[in-house]
């Protein structure tokens, strides 16, 4: 695209860093607060660690986060299973049904509110006790669709003759998908695996409808969610941007390891 | 493809997945489906007899009063997404292509993160004593500040802001995909550089736009977060309706009914979304056809 005057690539290159700072600064300036010493949430009077500090005391924050640790950790345990079996299953079949790709599909563009209260009268027709339980079956479903995508796109340029060979030399399925297959897509299940983390530790809405009542499983987003209708807070800003670093990172990882998000 | 993977291992491997979203998707949804069409029972339970009176409020003047106004803010929030996340998709796929992951994943990290951080970094933005309320006074404001937040302003800016990324995914997949010999060919043929793209870019980036477009608009009309907390809660959207209908009214058919109602508007914006397309594709291979004859 060589052909475009140095006029227009000026303006798109405008164009391009207006959107950028539109979508940072926002961000930037939440985290530039966070680290703020005066107890007004919004005026900068000098630099200081003590909101992360405060954080750590709190109690209601710590449990929140542990419970989302743990909800985050067994539904992409299960999801990356789960995910990545599908995946396979999926592309070794000659023939693709639509209602399957729709089924395999329809976690990630059902909107997240039709599922929640799915879910909420499923669980409550069944007499089912809601709590972290519930929220990781939940959050299974969407996490299976992301794991999948992403090993599927790994899988598009897979050589099927090497598990053949592997078959042909003797070698059981279970053999050769430990030996064989499972290390040659690991980079995109482990991507996969980061992507569902992410989405679990960020997910609130499900987890808001299917958590049942009680303050023992509340999770982090729903912890924040409560905490924003409160008001503007030093120590919500420091715990948003402790949040953003670990989702940062987790994609940042993913990406490294299996380009995921973007080709 | 492997000739000794049999099908029935297919199965097999894709039994647990699909059995885990068919008990935890398929049937709750269709469960939701089934409760639209009851009654709501005396004390806020469901009563099981067939009714059809959920699909009449939902068009009764209140409700469809808030439909339409929710479809009016989802509706702006969306045009503005597309416009500014069509500019940004282009500007990409217009810079050199080394540079083009770099950018593309820094327009798609911040839809990543936590939706609602995204939507706490505007409260702190436009609340009263927020930077933006400090700029005007830097420059010399010295009356009352403007209440920023709790207004339609905020909740379109909060829901551009955080469906902006997908918007910009979404256009620069066709962008990229588009053979810039067409544009080359079109300047060469004497095609203004505006004409160009309103005639070869635009029409054959369309639809893809209009996919993307498709989600932002389900997305927003279906928020509740956004408008509970950068509206105040002075705005309902589809989503505040069903919200409040499980988790406060107690009419779980009528919130079943409005849901049902949003995946209607979905599928049928879709389908048309992919009528258009095929349409478009149609025209496009026909006139190349002629084009090829002649």
């Amino acid at each position: 695209m060589a052909d475009r005057s140095p006029a227009t690539r000026r303006s798109l290159g405008v164009v391009l860093a207006a959107v950028f700072a539109f979508l940072y600064i926002p961000i930037g300036v939440l985290i530039a607060l966070s680290f703020n010493e005066g107890g007004l949430p919004t005026v900068w009077s000098g630099f200081s660690l003590k909101w992360y500090g405060s954080l750590a005391a709190n109690g209601q924050i710590l449990s929140a986060a542990l419970n989302t640790l743990i909800v985050a950790l067994v539904s992409t345990v299960i999801a990356t299973a789960l995910g990545t079996l599908l995946a396979i299953g999926v592309e070794i079949r000659r023939r693709k049904g639509k209602a399957l790709e729709a089924l395999i599909f329809a976690p990630m563009i059902i909107p997240d509110i039709v599922l929640a209260i799915a879910l909420l009268s499923f669980f409550s027709m069944l007499n089912v006790t809601m709590g972290l339980h519930t929220i990781v079956l939940a959050h299974v479903v969407f996490n299976i669709a992301f794991v999948c995508a992403v090993v599927r796109a790994r899988l598009k340029s897979f050589d099927w003759s090497v598990v053949e060979a592997s078959t042909d030399l003797g070698a059981s399925a279970l053999t050769t998908f430990r030996r064989i297959t499972l290390p040659m897509i690991a980079p995109a299940v482990i991507a996969g695996a980061l992507l569902a983390f992410t989405l679990s530790v960020d997910e609130f809405i499900i987890a808001f409808f299917t958590a049942g009542a009680g303050r023992s499983s509340t999770t982090l987003p729903m912890q924040i969610y409560a905490m924003i209708r409160f008001g503007v807070t030093p120590e919500l800003n420091a715990l948003a941007t402790l949040v953003i670093a670990v989702s940062v990172t987790a994609l940042a990882l993913s990406q490294r390891i299996n380009r995921t998000i973007a080709p | 493809m492997a000739v000794k993977l049999v099908p029935s291992r297919s199965t097999v491997l894709m039994a647990p997945a699909l059995a885990w979203l068919t008990a935890l998707m398929v049937v709750p949804c269709a469960l939701v489906l089934a409760l639209a069409f009851f009654r709501r029972g005396i004390y806020g339970g469901v009563d099981y007899t067939f009714t059809l009176e959920n699909f009449a409020n939902a068009v009764d003047p209140l409700y469809a009063g808030i439909f339409l106004n929710s479809a009016r803010i989802a509706g702006l929030a969306t045009l503005i997404a597309v416009v500014v996340g069509y500019a940004a998709a282009y500007a990409i796929a217009a810079a050199p292509r080394h540079r083009q992951p770099l950018y593309l994943f820094l327009a798609v990290l911040p839809f990543w993160s936590n939706y609602l951080i995204r939507t706490y970094a505007w409260i702190v933005l436009l609340n009263r004593e927020g930077l933006l309320t400090q700029l005007l006074r830097w420059v010399g404001y010295t009356g009352e500040p403007p209440s920023l937040l709790y207004t339609e302003g905020a909740v379109i800016a909060g829901l551009v802001y955080n469906y902006l990324p997908f918007v910009v995914l979404a256009c620069y997949a066709p962008l990229a995909r588009l053979n810039p010999e067409l544009r080359e060919a079109s300047r060469d043929l004497g095609g203004s550089a505006l004409t160009t793209f309103r005639r070869i870019t635009l029409p054959l980036t369309l639809p893809g736009v209009a996919a993307g477009a498709v989600f932002v608009f389900v997305l927003s009309i279906g928020n509740f977060v956004t408008p509970a907390l950068l509206g105040g809660g002075r705005f309902q959207m589809i989503g505040n309706l069903v919200y409040d209908q499980f988790l406060a009214a107690n009419d779980w058919p009528f919130g079943a009914a409005l849901a049902m109602a949003l995946i209607a508007i979905m599928m049928a914006l879709l389908m048309l979304q992919a009528f258009a397309a095929s349409r478009a594709e149609g025209r496009q291979s026909r006139e190349g056809e002629e084009a090829g004859r002649g």
